[in-house]
């Protein structure tokens, strides 16, 4: 056994290595947040969030088009997924307990894994060959795939969070039991189910990899489904890796944009989540 | 798992007779098996278009070293070789901070200071890719180049991993922006696992006269390996699959280099920067190909991780 001091001091090393660890894990954090809005806040505008993205070198213009294009794609990914996501999410709270139900819930894990950008290629196969064009709705495709697996996932846990009384209760009144699960059991889960839509959805609108090659880019507005529409995100990485200055500005601009998106929607679902709990 | 005794104890519900119960289950069944559908898809059209990169040589192209799109020859190897480095590095990196946040979490900090360390693990975990790589790229980068690069060669150049001049791009930038993206995933799932370490054998260490540090090397630590082997592995398989900041800072060159600081590329990256312009059905079909390796790696990883992770008894996290 080695001397008490010495295990004194080797104690006091780790935990201060510990303390170090989450000071550098805040060193990038902090660094991100602080230099996308110093770098970002100067570049935004009115005309920032209206106009048409400009030429090089041309004063002025926006991302306009993007973030309505972000809103547009996440729209239609959110009807196409939305059903999909929740009905199985309810399918395995109310009967995932056989085989079939592990099977799914066991797939559904792995699948909330698979890389985004194998997903663009899976919806452009899908979606823009057949086409034979970039479209908004191959982007939307891609992102209700990746939505699916993790709502699903969270729809489970709150569903089953509802407590079987109340269940209960219904059946003894003699409500048929398809009712009793539509008007109460998922009623009563509603708020929670809103919750995970919207983490759901602000992880959806941050992604870039499935639209790289699904909804492309597009320099003007579009409301067709099947064109090549802009997107917050692509927009972002094709200004950050060109050659212009001026551009790598408006790429902090818009990241900022995105942040403050992504970040509204994180606040929302969080608030909702806390407001359920207090009630 | 929400506890299989609630489910069981629950009366047996949509007994056959009632139409609109038949019904009912029916639907959800249906939205069920779309998940599985949805599987099965992915797969299949992965395939389909893989399937003339592979058809012919399939380890040809695997260990092939060359990646010329115009002459139609097409070698992954400095794909996956790009890919393995740079996780390896943000492992590396990420894992003995992420331990480090979750021992201090759980064994150290008053409960009132545990939202200190969480609230920053879910905004990093909140913040979109491509914002991580436009960081790197203006911010991370310029700081390597001039600064972290020239330090290690100075002090550590005689290994061949920190040789060459500090270009800022390459493997090193791809894998430190990677162990930044990983830190929220390997950190919030040893979280949850060391929270799982019964407090009567962390007691029973602490009651032989064991510091902290050592209840948490013969208590904490032996009793959760296997759910921290499962949040190392989830890490890795999203550090293989990232694609947008790792485009941005890992140089993009289909070489294969010993040295940190060089140039390289990764399989996602790759996909992201051909597939649009890809115009032959080779040149789809080998970046396919990379998707299928890359799919088909990341599902092996996460089935192990979940299992892992699951066996310590907990619900999984979902990264």
């Amino acid at each position: 056994m080695r001397q008490y001091p010495l295990r004194r001091v080797t104690n006091a090393v780790v935990m201060g290595l510990c303390v170090l660890a989450l000071a550098v894990a805040v060193v990038p954090l902090v660094s991100v947040l602080w230099l996308v809005i110093s770098q970002g806040v100067s570049g935004l505008s009115w005309s920032f969030f209206t106009a048409l993205p400009s030429p090089v070198g041309e004063i002025g213009g926006g991302v306009g088009n993007a973030i309505l294009g972000t809103f547009y794609i996440v729209g239609l990914a959110c009807l196409i997924g939305l059903p999909f996501g929740i009905g199985a999410g309810v399918f395995l709270a109310e009967r995932g307990d056989g085989p079939f139900g592990q099977a799914v819930r066991f797939i559904a894990e792995v699948l909330s894994g698979v890389p985004s950008i194998v997903i663009g290629v899976v919806a452009y196969g899908l979606v823009v060959v057949p086409m034979k064009r970039f479209s908004a709705l191959a982007g939307a495709v891609a992102l209700a795939i990746l939505m699916m697996p993790t709502l699903a996932r969270t729809t489970e846990d709150l569903v089953r969070l509802v407590p079987t009384t109340l269940r209960e209760a219904s059946l003894a009144l003699g409500v048929a039991q398809w009712k009793t699960s539509l008007r109460v059991v998922l009623k009563t889960a509603l708020g929670g189910i809103l919750t995970g839509v919207l983490l759901a959805v602000s992880r959806a609108a941050g992604e870039t990899a499935p639209l790289l090659f699904t909804s492309l880019n597009n320099q003007y507005w579009n409301f067709r489904p099947d064109q090549p529409t802009a997107s917050l995100t692509v927009q972002i990485f094709n200004y950050a890796i060109s050659p212009y200055e001026d551009w790598h500005q408006k790429a902090w601009a818009a990241a900022l944009v995105l942040l403050m998106m992504v970040g509204l929607l994180n606040l929302a679902s969080r608030l909702l989540a806390r407001s359920r709990l207090q009630a | 798992m929400l506890s299989g005794q609630a489910a069981s104890a629950r009366p047996s519900f949509f007994n056959r007779g009632n139409v609109g119960d038949r019904a009912y289950v029916a639907t959800l069944s249906a939205l069920g098996g779309a998940v599985l559908i949805a599987a099965g898809l992915i797969i299949w059209e992965l395939w389909k278009s893989a399937h003339v990169a592979l058809e012919t040589h399939p380890m040809q192209f695997i260990k092939g070293t060359d990646w010329d799109p115009v002459r139609e020859s097409f070698g992954a190897l400095p794909f996956i070789y790009g890919t393995l480095v740079s996780s390896a590095v943000s492992i590396f990196v990420a894992v003995p901070i992420a331990l480090g946040l979750a021992i201090f979490l759980v064994e150290i900090a008053p409960p009132p200071m545990r939202p200190l360390v969480s609230f920053p693990l879910e905004l990093l975990a909140g913040i979109p890719s491509v914002v991580y790589g436009l960081w790197g790229l203006f911010v991370m980068v310029p700081w390597l180049r001039g600064h972290l690069e020239p330090l290690l060669g100075a002090t550590l150049g005689f290994l061949p991993l920190f040789q060459g001049p500090p270009l800022g791009l390459g493997y090193l930038a791809a894998g430190l922006i990677l162990a930044v993206m990983i830190l929220p995933t390997i950190g919030s799932v040893s979280i949850e696992v060391l929270k799982k370490v019964p407090v009567t054998l962390k007691d029973a260490s602490l009651a032989l006269g064991a510091t902290k540090w050592e209840m948490v090397r013969t208590a904490s630590l032996p009793y959760s390996r296997a759910g921290i082997l499962g949040a190392i592995i989830l890490g890795l398989g999203r550090a293989l699959g990232e694609t947008m900041a790792v485009t941005m800072v890992i140089g993009n060159s289909p070489e294969i280099h010993a040295s940190l600081f060089a140039a390289g590329y990764s399989l996602p990256s790759v996909i992201a920067n051909e597939f649009a312009e890809a115009t032959s059905a080779m040149h789809t079909g080998a970046l396919a190909a990379l998707a299928l390796i890359l799919f088909g790696v990341t599902l092996l990883l996460n089935s192990i991780a979940r299992l892992l992770v699951r066996a310590v008894g907990r619900s999984p996290a979902r990264s």
